[in-house]
């Protein structure tokens, strides 16, 4: 008996039954020494813009937000896939759902990405149009 | 027998806090995106500081934490020659770690809410 789901015996299928679980050893520390700094040990009371700024000063905190965001969202968009496939049978509305599903996820991937790589402090408050 | 008993619920709620994470995150990559516009990002802040957000925020804590144990729980039963005889006293010790880091961390989360700093 399985509990997980049973393993494929081969191509893709192979392949994201792997992922769904070498990401998710990743994604456990991860996202919980993420939640433990963001949302314990700091609360919404302190995080603002400056201090997303201060911490993304530092190489280490944007390569393990930018990990962390390709893992979670891949997991995350693999297993609403698999919950896709479980529910979605008409041919119809799988190439819709499925389509979909791809284009948000690529879309918002892309923008994730893209905000960690590419984000510049702003050199005074003014620049950043801060009060 | 499956249905009915810890595997099915376990596997209900693995499906439902995962779907509840992933929808959380595709909001939280557009709140992060508006870091690209610092006034509004600051002016939207008032959002996740109100205190309907702040007690979802302590479910959102409780949906990622499940799903991690339960992950593990998975891994167990994967890999593991005696996780398939003992996943439902693997089931009912994840329970007790769940309750034994939750309850703590939520008291923790909500005391400023309540109590104000």
């Amino acid at each position: 008996m399985y509990v997980g789901r049973e393993r494929p015996t081969g191509g893709f299928e192979v392949f994201a039954w792997f992922f769904m679980r070498i990401s998710g050893v990743v994604l456990i520390l991860l996202v919980l020494g993420h939640l433990a700094i963001m949302h314990v040990l700091n609360t919404v009371d302190e995080i603002d813009f400056e201090f997303v700024a201060a911490r993304w000063g530092s190489p280490f905190w944007r390569t393990y937000d930018l990990v962390m965001l390709w893992l979670a969202w891949l997991h995350g968009l693999n297993g609403l896939r698999m919950v896709i496939d479980d529910y979605v049978h008409r041919k119809g509305w799988r190439a819709v759902t499925l389509t979909a599903l791809a284009l948000v996820g690529f879309v918002l991937l892309a923008m994730g990405t893209q905000i960690i790589l590419t984000f510049e402090a702003p050199t005074s408050r003014v620049t950043a149009g801060l009060p | 027998m499956y249905r009915g008993r810890e595997g099915m619920w376990s596997w209900i709620l693995h499906r439902v806090t995962g779907l509840g994470i992933l929808l959380f995150l595709a909001i939280h990559i557009v709140d992060i995106y508006l870091l690209g516009w610092p006034d509004v990002f600051n002016k939207l802040l008032f959002l996740y500081r109100h205190p309907v957000f702040r007690v979802a925020e302590v479910f959102l804590v409780a949906a990622v934490l499940y799903h991690a144990l339960n992950g593990i729980r998975i891994l167990l039963v994967d890999f593991w020659v005696e996780g398939t005889r003992l996943h439902r006293q693997i089931f009912w010790a994840q329970v007790v770690l769940f309750l034994l880091i939750w309850i703590p961390t939520s008291l923790l989360m909500l005391s400023p809410v309540v109590f104000g700093r």
